[in-house]
């Protein structure tokens, strides 16, 4: 099962190799991790995707909360959370093919950001499903090179995760 | 304007610091320059483990962070060890450690090493100092840190040029960080449902942990014991928290512990563990624990509760501050029935006669005991000389110290130094076996140097026992890498140092020991020959 966790923490030095370390020495196993400044340069929020069971999350917000500079921790319900990935790929575009690449990023939402004699480069923000819903269709174009994000997600409505009060 | 390392120095002051362990090197001679100018008390140990160690006794006798330093690179390594034996038993360390400059780091230059990359999974905070001026913030935050909520070891790595660094020196009053607020009072709507779980209980059972002495409940346990009349065991961490003297004592849990502590484990309607992280030592399996049994679980630490047993009523807050609550609402009660079942469990120890030229080491301990003055420390190492002084040496009124969590051998001497510099008036037992008293047995030098008079008994059974144990019953007697042959004469080695000693072989050479052990003000040192079949348990 899928975990949705947002950390908010002091944006120090070290503070990534603390939460890093903490996963792997507690055997928790993340499958994204996504961390940026704030509107307050001095708080970072970081969105970790944890895969466990009940028993693990508890464990990893209780040990994530005992780490001096974090700040406050919360995990996300699937229901409640907006969650995207931004993506850049690569796909291979002879002349012939570069109409019908056009038409799936347009049908998808996907943005062409470069062009070249032989490529087209897509970015697409969007959920992980969604995503993968277009790896699928470029895919027998031929994929160069895709590069993501981890996911950051924030809740739906007036909710809010932040320092304020 | 000062120089940073004084500013150091002169923080340490301001926590009312009066004894260091450590030992120097290039990285923090700017500190120890300065230390020399002040009245703070340096204990030159002879390997910076030990340092670390030492500060871990201290800090157990006094209740308040103790302070360990190293230099740069293999020095803050070899300090990594007792780091990480404070942190599993949550005792609170500031440890200080030079480093190369700063705009050196990280070029791999002479006695270079990233000791708060390598200590973060053993430290409850660290600081790696990148700006001289918040050296003042950090080591107040440091000190607050270590000592309050769940206490631990914090690591100051302060580079060489920082040190040097001159800045304005004013040392904060309060600290204040906004992530770290520990809890003090419990819930007061689950101190209730914990009143009438402990009111109906007809078999209820307190299990005291470690964490009773970082918080100083050991009056509250008691008093709560003795008005509702509910018997106590400890985990080893716990030994010490209630008097062996106590009727409602029924002595230490686990697979090392007695059996009337264990029985009340898996008889028990009401388990309330105080400040016990139930450790696979203490109980294996959640399973040794019937499915029906209530279970109440204070701790300050929310990610102890559920960890490595699920509580019913979890209840966070420091001990002292709970059970001040939970006192307010204790009616007295009788579990008369519950207590007379529990102490038909108990049995006097039985003690085998050994072969001729040893001793029981057990029979030894318990009749130390009764000879020590009933505030006597009590340090034991690790491995089957650990279980024989947990199990056999009879606590009243003393403290009981020994590396619980991390089993880190080599832990006792300097621990016993630590512990005798916090509180000279009480007598300090340190109790070792031959392979552990080997791993510090240089720290005999430190002891004499500064004059910290011990008592240091080494049950010598030529094996390294527990290993040993294990090999015989598990690995079918294939004795492997266990035999400690080519050990040297303890007693010489005692006399070398200058300690007057004497070697333990009957009954008679017991009691003789015994008696200059528990009369004399010096430092004396007991050899026990032991033999090498005599059983952990």
């Amino acid at each position: 099962m899928k975990h949705t966790i947002s950390v908010l923490v002091e944006n120090h030095a070290g503070v990534l190799s603390r939460i890093s370390g903490l996963f792997s020495r507690r055997g928790f196993n993340i499958d994204s991790l996504a961390v940026g400044v704030t509107d307050d340069p001095a708080v970072s929020r970081i969105t970790i995707i944890v895969d466990g069971n009940e028993y693990t999350v508890e464990q990893v917000e209780k040990q994530l909360n005992k780490l001096i500079d974090v700040i406050k921790v919360k995990c996300l319900e699937s229901d409640e959370l907006l969650a995207r990935e931004l993506v850049l790929i690569k796909v291979s575009a002879p002349a012939d093919r570069r109409a019908e690449i056009m038409t799936i990023a347009e049908i998808t939402g996907a943005s062409i950001i470069d062009i070249s004699m032989t490529t087209i480069t897509l970015q697409i923000a969007d959920t992980n499903a969604h995503i993968h819903r277009l790896e699928e269709i470029i895919r027998p174009y031929g994929i160069i090179e895709e590069v993501r994000t981890g996911t950051i997600a924030i809740q739906k409505g007036a909710e809010s995760i932040t320092l304020k009060k | 304007m000062i120089k940073a390392c004084e500013a150091m120095v002169k923080c340490l002051e301001a926590e009312n610091v009066k004894v260091v362990f450590g030992y120097p090197g290039a990285a923090i001679c700017p500190f120890y320059d300065k230390l020399l100018d002040s009245g703070i008390r340096h204990i030159l140990v002879r390997h910076e483990a030990n340092g670390g160690h030492a500060a871990n006794g201290y800090a157990r006798i006094t209740g308040r962070p103790a302070v360990c330093i190293a230099t740069s690179g293999p020095g803050a390594l070899n300090l990594l060890t007792a780091i990480a034996t404070a942190y599993a038993d949550s005792i609170p360390l500031i440890c200080i450690t030079g480093q190369v400059n700063s705009d050196q780091i990280g070029r791999d230059v002479f006695q270079e090493a990233d000791i708060t990359g390598a200590a973060e999974p053993f430290v409850k905070h660290s600081y790696l100092v990148k700006n001289a001026d918040e050296l003042p913030k950090i080591f107040k935050e440091a000190f607050y840190i270590a000592g309050t909520g769940r206490p631990g070891p914090v690591l100051i790595d302060v580079p060489m040029d920082i040190q040097n660094t001159l800045i304005d020196f004013e040392y904060p009053e309060s600290v204040e960080i906004r992530s770290y607020k520990p809890t003090g009072k419990g819930n007061y709507a689950q101190i209730k449902r914990v009143m009438k779980a402990l009111n109906e209980a007809k078999r209820p059972l307190i299990c005291v942990g470690g964490g009773v002495f970082a918080s100083n409940a050991q009056t509250e346990i008691k008093e709560l014991s003795d008005i509702m009349q509910i018997p106590a065991i400890t985990t080893m961490m716990g030994i010490s928290a209630f008097s062996t003297d106590n009727p409602l004592f029924f002595g230490m849990l686990g697979m090392h512990g007695v059996k009337s502590a264990n029985i009340a484990v898996k008889d028990c309607d009401v388990l309330f563990l105080i400040g016990a992280r139930v450790g696979d030592r203490a109980v294996r399996t959640p399973l040794s624990v019937e499915e029906s049994t209530t279970i109440i679980h204070i701790d300050i630490d929310p990610a102890e509760i559920g960890k490595n047993m699920n509580a019913d009523l979890p209840l966070v807050g420091d001990a002292k501050l709970v059970l001040r609550q939970i006192l307010d609402l204790a009616k007295p009660l009788e579990h008369k029935e519950w207590i007379e079942y529990l102490n038909s469990l108990k049995s006097e120890p039985v003690y085998e006669k050994t072969k001729d030229g040893t001793i029981n080491p057990r029979k030894f301990i318990s009749d130390l005991s009764d000879a020590m003055s009933d505030n006597t420390t009590v340090v034991a190492d690790v491995g089957q000389n650990q279980i024989w002084t947990a199990t056999s040496y009879k606590i009243r009124n003393g403290r009981f110290l020994t590396s619980g969590g991390m089993g880190t051998m080599g832990y006792a001497i300097p621990a016993a130094i630590g512990a005798k510099l916090a509180d000279s008036g009480r007598p300090v037992v340190a109790i070792c076996g031959d392979g552990s008293f080997q791993m510090s047995l240089m720290e005999l030098a430190t002891a004499v140097q500064h004059g910290v008079k011990l008592k240091i008994i080494v049950m010598t059974n030529r094996y390294l026992g527990m290993v040993r144990e294990v090999q015989q019953n598990v690995y079918h007697n294939r004795y492997t890498a266990v035999s400690l042959d080519g050990s040297p004469d303890f007693i010489t080695i005692a006399s070398a140092y200058g300690i007057d000693s004497m070697r333990v072989t009957n009954e008679e050479e017991a009691k003789k020991a015994i008696e200059i052990l528990s009369s004399s003000d010096e430092s004396f040192f007991v050899e026990c020959i032991v033999d090498e079949h005599t059983a952990t348990i």
